[in-house]
């Protein structure tokens, strides 16, 4: 019993630890990286005070939330308000279950890894929607719905950047797609499909400029206008989690996952481990400045971005892609 | 093996136990919510029997997309659902019919089918997950042996889309569209007119 369950079990929980509780504090660094980032952007000076530098203020304002009355509304449908939170929060840690940080450092090194990602990323549509539709009030439902249309949407494109990417490379295991970008990283041969997968996570994690699920200026505060404290933590937690968790995507499929840009002696000595979060770090840069620069979307451009430009485009790129493949005899076993 | 038959008990009880659900539930949406749930349990057990494309493919497509857009029309309709109810004892016996025939359906397909080396206990649980990537053999055998079923498939669905769209689409006129090319190629000196205009008396 002790031999097949216990020890097992107890390394499996621990690993599982050892993975989701660096990315939680990685979340309240990031929201500390965005204000302080958004901040310079506006020459403002940000958060400065909690802790040098204002370090600690998203440790803070956590403690905050968390010890404010949670108020769930008599009119709401109450378990469904409950699970909308919670289940936007595990979604966005899920995923981090197949990520390869490096070299065999993963904690389930599946076949169908990046299969497994989009159905995670698709799932997170789900805590919105309930939550909008359990708060059983206009603007969280107009917020809902709105996030419906827009991930069904812009999944499809990504859909098609993730299987140009598996025609280059023969295999939907994370591990083997970082592998294959061993000679030049994805984001050089397919860069047209890098930012179309780039933007689309945008739109899928509801980022500016496409955060209309929660657009202050015409729905107050869109799906979570009716959550409070330690409810309203759970989808902060699972937005940063979720974005950091696409920022990882992007990384494994464009930009190499963990190897280096050059494999040289200084580069390459460096562990796997850091050039991977290097790289994420820098995405989520990109995530935080695309923030600090564009206006939000209408809701009918937000569409015809997707279905009429994004849609038609990646389709043809896989076209353009695999008769390249065919035609030089590129295809992988 | 334990582990592997406890999990198969969890998600082929909470399957069966949620698909009661959607039929029971008083509400539509949370019918929805349960309908999707059980998805989800199926795909837990395709993963155990190493089908691990199938699951993530039942994930992607109706949990992910097919579901979200029905819960988005039942969350929008206003559905009275007390006269959905009212034909229930008339459409029982048809739904019992389906399922006895299913039922007999699966009952022949277990007793004749020995075939294929299946017995229980391999049918239950022992995945096999890295012997062979599945992805790849599905791939092999939708491109090869059934290729010509798998376009008829492909056209049908054309045919379904195009068919919706057309049902669909009508131009009702009024709705204000923006151009997006005039838009983008407009600029000051078309939008904009400027006159000088003397005092007290205005534009004509």
């Amino acid at each position: 019993m002790i031999t097949d369950f216990i020890i097992p079990g107890s390394i499996i929980v621990a690993q599982i630890l050892a993975v989701v509780v660096p990315v939680l504090i990685s979340v309240a660094f990031l929201v500390y990286a965005e204000r302080k980032v958004l901040a310079l952007i506006q020459l403002r000076r940000g958060p400065n005070i909690v802790g040098p530098f204002g370090i600690l203020q998203s440790f803070a304002d956590a403690l905050k939330l968390i010890t404010k009355e949670n108020i769930i509304p008599s009119g709401s449908n109450k378990i469904v308000f409950i699970l909308a939170p919670i289940i936007t929060m595990v979604l966005s840690l899920a995923g981090w279950a197949v990520i390869p940080f490096a070299p065999g450092w993963v904690l389930s090194d599946i076949n169908v890894g990046i299969m497994y990602l989009f159905a995670v990323s698709s799932l997170s549509v789900y805590g919105v929607i309930m939550a909008g539709w359990a708060s059983n009030s206009q603007y969280p439902f107009l917020g809902a719905l709105r996030s419906a249309a827009q991930m069904v949407s812009y999944e499809v494109s990504i859909g098609f950047v993730i299987i140009t990417v598996l025609l280059c490379v023969g295999s939907l295991n994370l591990s083997k797609i970082v592998l294959a970008q061993q000679t030049v990283w994805f984001a050089i041969p397919l860069l047209p499909m890098f930012v179309i997968f780039f933007i689309s996570a945008l739109a899928e994690t509801n980022r500016l400029p496409f955060d209309l699920p929660e657009d202050e200026s015409t729905l107050v505060a869109g799906f979570f206008t009716e959550y409070s404290s330690a409810s309203f933590v759970l989808f902060f937690l699972g937005e940063y989690a979720s974005m950091i968790l696409m920022s990882s995507m992007t990384v494994i499929l464009f930009l190499g996952g963990w190897l280096p840009p050059f494999d040289i002696y200084p580069l390459n000595a460096i562990p796997g481990v850091i050039w991977f979060t290097v790289k994420i770090i820098f995405i989520l840069f990109l995530f935080i400045w695309v923030r600090g620069t564009f206006p939000r979307y209408r809701y009918d451009q937000l569409m015809r971005l997707g279905w009429k430009v994004f849609l038609p485009f990646s389709l043809f790129w896989v076209v353009v892609t695999s008769s390249f493949l065919v035609y030089f005899d590129m295809l992988p076993n | 093996m334990f582990l592997y038959s406890l999990t198969f008990y969890l998600f082929s009880t909470i399957a069966v136990l949620s698909a009661l659900m959607v039929i029971s539930a008083r509400n539509p949406v949370h019918s929805v919510l349960f309908l999707i749930f059980s998805f989800v349990n199926a795909a837990g057990l395709f993963v155990l029997l190493g089908a691990e494309f199938l699951a993530m493919i039942l994930i992607v497509v109706y949990v992910g997309a097919v579901a979200v857009l029905f819960l988005f029309v039942v969350m929008m309709l206003d559905i009275n659902f007390v006269k959905l109810r009212e034909g229930f004892l008339q459409y029982l016996p048809f739904g019992a019919l389906l399922g006895l025939v299913l039922v007999i359906e699966l009952g022949i397909l277990y007793l004749t089918d020995t075939s294929s080396n299946f017995n229980n206990s391999q049918i239950l649980l022992e995945p096999k997950i890295n012997e062979t990537e599945n992805t790849k053999m599905i791939g092999q055998l939708l491109y090869t042996k059934y290729f010509y079923l798998f376009q008829i498939c492909g056209i049908i669905l054309l045919v379904a889309m195009i068919g919706s769209i057309t049902l669909t689409l009508r131009d009702k006129g009024g709705v204000k569209k923006q151009n997006i090319d005039n838009q983008n190629t407009l600029d000051a000196s078309k939008a904009i007119e400027k006159k000088k205009v003397k005092l007290g008396e205005g534009i004509k």
